[in-house]
């Protein structure tokens, strides 16, 4: 991931580009310079560049092409209405609900990854009997099928005879609807992600921490630091790049989950926990509306996208 | 650092905490298997049993009254072929991006990260449908290439990185071509990250749902899809649901171990998932 920052950085400057051609030439030098050797690399580069392009730019390019199209699958063959999908989104209170839900949802899972993560990183750095055990074992959700686990949870949130009821009886606590609930869901969907994915974040600080400099932690026990002041004043600010990379990469993916959702519920209780992708799912691939299923594709993409760069952006003041 | 409790009280009361915070991480796994060895009547119990006489009548069931192989099989022949694929054309890719810093293509990968799943399957769909590939293993297997080509071409961009420039170029002043390089220095350097690589590919397309529940019909069904599918007919039947589950997340589990130092790389850059 410290790759992917790179790369920004580096096509933002395109010297590194330079670089390569000029290597390649003086590799080359005792033949003329045909395309192939003015563009070293590309034989390499090229198969997967084509697969890119047709399976992946190119429907991104179509996916714009539509949103500018009427298309009802069942109805009359496409045309062109230019914004008019767009303007139909801006009076859409289904898809302007999907869109605050789906930022909730966001905002819950990402808050609170990011909180655990931090704290089981600090658990984690000091050494302990089957400490690699436990490690291997968090990895566990973050590989696990998203549907099976999915289906787990589902059995677990059930309010009747659920595990999850029974263990909050336990201690005392009310009994809950969980994601019968339509102010709950949400939430309740949120916290699968939370438990799926807090390890991700962990290990993302975890690395963080023992790639920290000593020296700065010695010289702030000598001058007495209390642990909440080294944790607040040097710890935090030097993982910040860490926290960063990890809140990232869980916001872009928290914005675009589908799996454990539509299998949990499907966006229930009504449309309590219909996201953005599980309404876009729906009105593509239940209504057949291509058109405006595509409009708000790119709306979606927007979000992502205006997400990714934003906290770029954060990261890149962050390590400055 | 600073002693100022007995540091055995403070190791065992550290101790038990890891366990009681590892306990309820692994809690859904344990539930999952429990309820497994369950009969339909102790799995709506309530309250839920935690002591009973395990039946493994569901994982018969699973087998038995469910073409479950034939999924089984789907899901292998679409992992392995877009693990293949992947690799096939990911390696070279790789190798370029890693050694002429073709950053525009690793920036092409990033935005392909990024872009929501859902945004390739809606063309896809349309596309696939004119050419009567809905449901075959071709589109399938296209799919899930997507998932898996970016993780590959992320994880050996570093793994390439790391072969010494010496070695080949010593063999580039011996005469060899670019590719005979590639193929005969780099390549056998980087296998341990090929391995990697290949195994986070097929972990991914085993776990990938959304593009199989549009573009799968009955016989080219992968498993998630199918589990899924155990929900819809006959109510809830939760001991094949739960035994189906551990099926599907047995083999995924075994393959981590062998790769655990570089999931979070994996995880992080290579998955398009949603």
């Amino acid at each position: 991931m410290q790759r992917a920052m790179r790369t920004l950085h580096a096509c933002s400057v395109e010297s590194s580009n330079e670089h390569g051609r000029m290597i390649g030439a003086a590799r080359s030098n005792r033949r003329p310079l045909s395309f192939w050797r003015r563009h070293p690399g590309l034989p390499f580069v090229a198969p997967t560049g084509v697969v890119l392009m047709v399976m992946l730019l190119f429907p991104l390019g179509y996916t714009l092409y539509l949103s500018l199209m009427e298309w009802f699958a069942a109805g009359p063959p496409p045309h062109f209405v230019g914004f008019e999908n767009y303007a139909a989104l801006l009076g859409d209170e289904r898809f302007l609900n999907a869109v605050v839900r789906t930022l909730i949802f966001t905002a819950i899972a990402v808050v609170v990854e990011v909180a655990l993560g931090i704290a089981l990183a600090l658990l984690f750095e000091r050494r302990f009997v089957g400490r690699g055990v436990a490690r291997t074992l968090f990895l566990l959700p973050m590989v696990a099928t998203p549907v099976a686990i999915a289906l787990v949870w589902m059995l677990m949130f059930d309010p009747a005879t659920g595990v999850l009821n029974y263990l909050l009886t336990l201690v005392g606590l009310p009994p809950s609807l969980w994601v019968n609930d339509p102010w709950l869901a949400i939430p309740s969907l949120a916290l699968v992600d939370i438990w799926q994915w807090t390890p991700l974040v962990m290990l993302i600080v975890l690395g963080g921490l023992t790639a920290l400099p000593n020296e700065p932690f010695e010289a702030a026990l000598i001058d007495g630091a209390s642990r909440w002041q080294v944790f607040r004043y040097l710890t935090l600010p030097l993982l910040r790049p860490y926290i960063a990379v990890a809140a990232l990469f869980r916001s872009i993916d928290a914005l675009k989950t589908f799996d454990p959702i539509f299998v949990i519920t499907r966006g229930g209780p009504g449309f309590a926990s219909e996201t953005l992708n599980l309404y876009i799912y729906n009105m593509a691939f239940e209504y057949l509306h291509f058109g405006s299923s595509s409009a708000m594709l790119v709306v979606f993409f927007g979000i992502v996208l205006g997400f990714s760069v934003l906290l770029i952006g954060v990261r890149r003041r962050a390590s400055a | 650092m600073s002693a100022k409790r007995p540091v055995m009280w403070r190791g065992t009361v550290f101790h038990v905490f890891v366990l009681v915070v590892l306990a309820a991480y692994l809690f859904p796994f344990y539930w999952m298997v429990l309820s497994s060895l369950k009969t339909q009547v102790q799995n709506v119990a309530f309250p839920p049993l935690f002591i009973f006489a395990p039946t493994l009548e569901n994982y018969r069931s699973v087998f038995v009254n469910n073409p479950f192989f034939l999924y089984l099989w789907n899901s292998l022949v679409i992992g392995f072929g877009s693990t293949l694929l992947g690799l096939l054309l990911g390696l070279p890719a790789a190798y370029g991006i890693a050694r002429y810093r073709r950053q525009k293509v690793a920036l092409a990968f990033l935005i392909a990260r990024i872009a929501p799943g859902i945004s390739y399957l809606v063309p896809w769909f349309i596309v696939f449908s004119k050419f009567d590939l809905v449901g075959s293993y071709t589109a399938l297997i296209l799919s899930h290439l997507t998932v898996g080509l970016p993780l590959i071409v992320w994880i050996m961009i570093g793994f390439f990185e790391d072969v010494p420039s010496e070695m080949e170029d010593a063999a580039h002043i011996d005469g060899a071509s670019q590719f005979d390089i590639f193929l005969k220095v780099a390549l056998p350097m980087v296998m341990p990250g090929v391995l990697t690589a290949a195994i986070l590919s097929f972990i991914q397309s085993w776990n990938t749902f959304m593009y199989s529940v549009v573009l799968a019909n009955a016989d080219t069904r992968t498993l998630p899809v199918a589990v899924f599918g155990f929900m819809s007919y006959g109510g809830f039947d939760w001991g094949s649901i739960t035994a189906a589950a551990t099926v599907i997340t047995l083999p995924v589990m075994v393959l981590t171990l062998f790769i655990q130092r570089h999931i979070v790389g994996g995880l992080s850059m290579g998955s398009v998932k949603g």
